[in-house]
């Protein structure tokens, strides 16, 4: 059966057209109309809004604001965009780019979802017509959540302070293995002031390493230094094992890719 | 279902078609106006075989839908040739054997042509990077790769 798409000029009337059941909200379309491809029968109505707020984005003041149907194309191609570069390229393919949206990958379960990562270490606020959520409590609701995302903003570390890392077995492009970002302040001497760690594909969807983060307050970026929070990195994960990899083996392998960022 | 009407220039041509809402691109093309150069391979947004370029960028056809395509500029490998002559990128891919079994070639003919719209002197790696989201299963991607190095510069030499 296909899909009715009705399309509004405002997040507000698509709101309240979201409310009918079976309907679905589409951003770019890679992943509602892949589900659709799939068989998803369980979804009879496509809502979009082409409010051209939802397209914009805006740097001003210190804090960037990003519309939730900006492309990651758009992100990687961004001049002053240039942190999330790497982790917007990190998503899909050139034609991928081109359409999934910043919005749909808040939504993207593992092992999708590396651009959301990168918006969990940034501490991301996730704006809806309702106001705003930071992002750790949205990617917790998210699978009740019914209410359009209409924009994601942060205020951006200095550039030097974020670290964005995908691991995959293919080269340029590949499903991810796992990922990681972080955001570390450094006090005067080098030592690690503060951090925020988020990891991809360690459970259903990004998630903090919090004990991690904890162990690297105080230390050095030396090896000697980040042993104990890499020694933590696995607390609380809970992988999935797909095709790709094991859960064994992507909890094997964290706290080396984890190291190799904060010496990086 | 309802019909809904949908409009776009395919390969410089004009088109007006009443489809099915939910319809997709690739759906449309081959179904209703009778392209059948964008392939269904994965329909997931993997293998790329349906890659077509819109208003400019490269779009995964499978994946739009119809409808959202109103008042676009689409263009698809079918609509390449000139005359009876082929693009540069069909000239090079069938001069390299970069096509064997031929089902991924238009999608990674449609990736290529973004890339040298774009960057008529590529670098090898800026040539992986752009072919990174198609698939092939024949050719080991040498190739390909190849081909589109050639056509780039057979282009510039038709420009000098």
């Amino acid at each position: 059966m296909a899909l009715a798409l009705h399309t509004f000029a405002t997040v507000k009337d698509a709101n309240a057209a979201l409310k009918a059941a079976g309907t679905r909200y589409l951003g770019g379309g890679t992943l509602v109309i892949r589900a659709a491809n799939e068989g998803d029968v369980s979804v009879s109505g496509l809502i979009r809004s082409i409010d051209p707020a939802l397209s914009a984005i805006a740097i001003a003041g210190g804090k960037v604001s990003i519309g939730a149907s900006v492309t990651m194309a758009a992100i990687a191609r961004h001049p002053e965009l240039g942190i999330l570069a790497k982790a917007a390229r990190a998503v899909g393919g050139p034609a991928v780019r081109n359409m999934a949206t910043v919005g749909g990958n808040l939504f993207a379960p593992a092992p999708y979802g590396d651009f959301a990562v990168a918006l969990l270490a940034l501490d991301a606020m996730v704006g809806t017509d309702d106001g705003e959520l930071p992002i750790e409590t949205f990617l917790a609701g998210r699978d009740g959540s019914r209410a359009i995302v209409t924009s994601v903003s942060f205020t951006p570390p200095k550039a030097d302070g974020f670290r964005f890392l995908k691991v995959s077995r293919v080269k340029p492009k590949g499903v991810s293995v796992l990922s990681i970002a972080a955001v570390l302040g450094q006090a005067a001497d080098g030592t690690v002031s503060s951090a925020r760690i988020a990891l991809g594909c360690m459970a259903d969807r990004p998630m903090r390493a919090k004990t991690a983060e904890k162990a690297l307050l105080g230390r050095s970026l030396t090896k000697d230094g980040i042993a104990p929070a890499l020694a933590a990195a696995g607390e609380g994960t809970s992988p999935i094992t797909d095709p790709i990899a094991t859960a064994w083996y992507r909890n094997e392998v964290l706290p080396v890719h984890l190291g190799r960022l904060l010496l990086s | 279902m309802a019909k809904v009407p949908v409009q776009f220039t395919l390969n410089g041509s004009e088109k007006a078609e009443f489809i099915d809402s939910g319809t997709t691109l690739l759906n449309a093309l081959r179904d209703k106006i009778g392209d059948t150069s964008p392939k269904g391979g994965c329909h997931q947004g993997t293998c790329g075989a349906c890659s077509v370029i819109i208003d400019g960028e490269l779009r995964l056809s499978c994946l739009t839908l119809a409808e959202t395509c109103d008042g676009a500029a689409i263009t698809t490998t079918l609509g390449l040739a000139e005359g009876g002559v082929m693009h540069p990128l069909q000239r090079a891919f069938l001069d390299t054997f970069a096509t064997q079994c031929g089902f991924c070639t238009p999608g990674m003919i449609m990736a290529a042509k973004v890339l040298l719209d774009h960057t008529p002197n590529p670098s090898r790696d800026e040539v992986i990077e752009a072919l990174s989201g198609n698939i092939c299963r024949c050719t080991g991607y040498e190739p390909i790769i190849q081909a589109v190095l050639r056509a780039a510069r057979a282009n510039s030499q038709n420009a000098a």
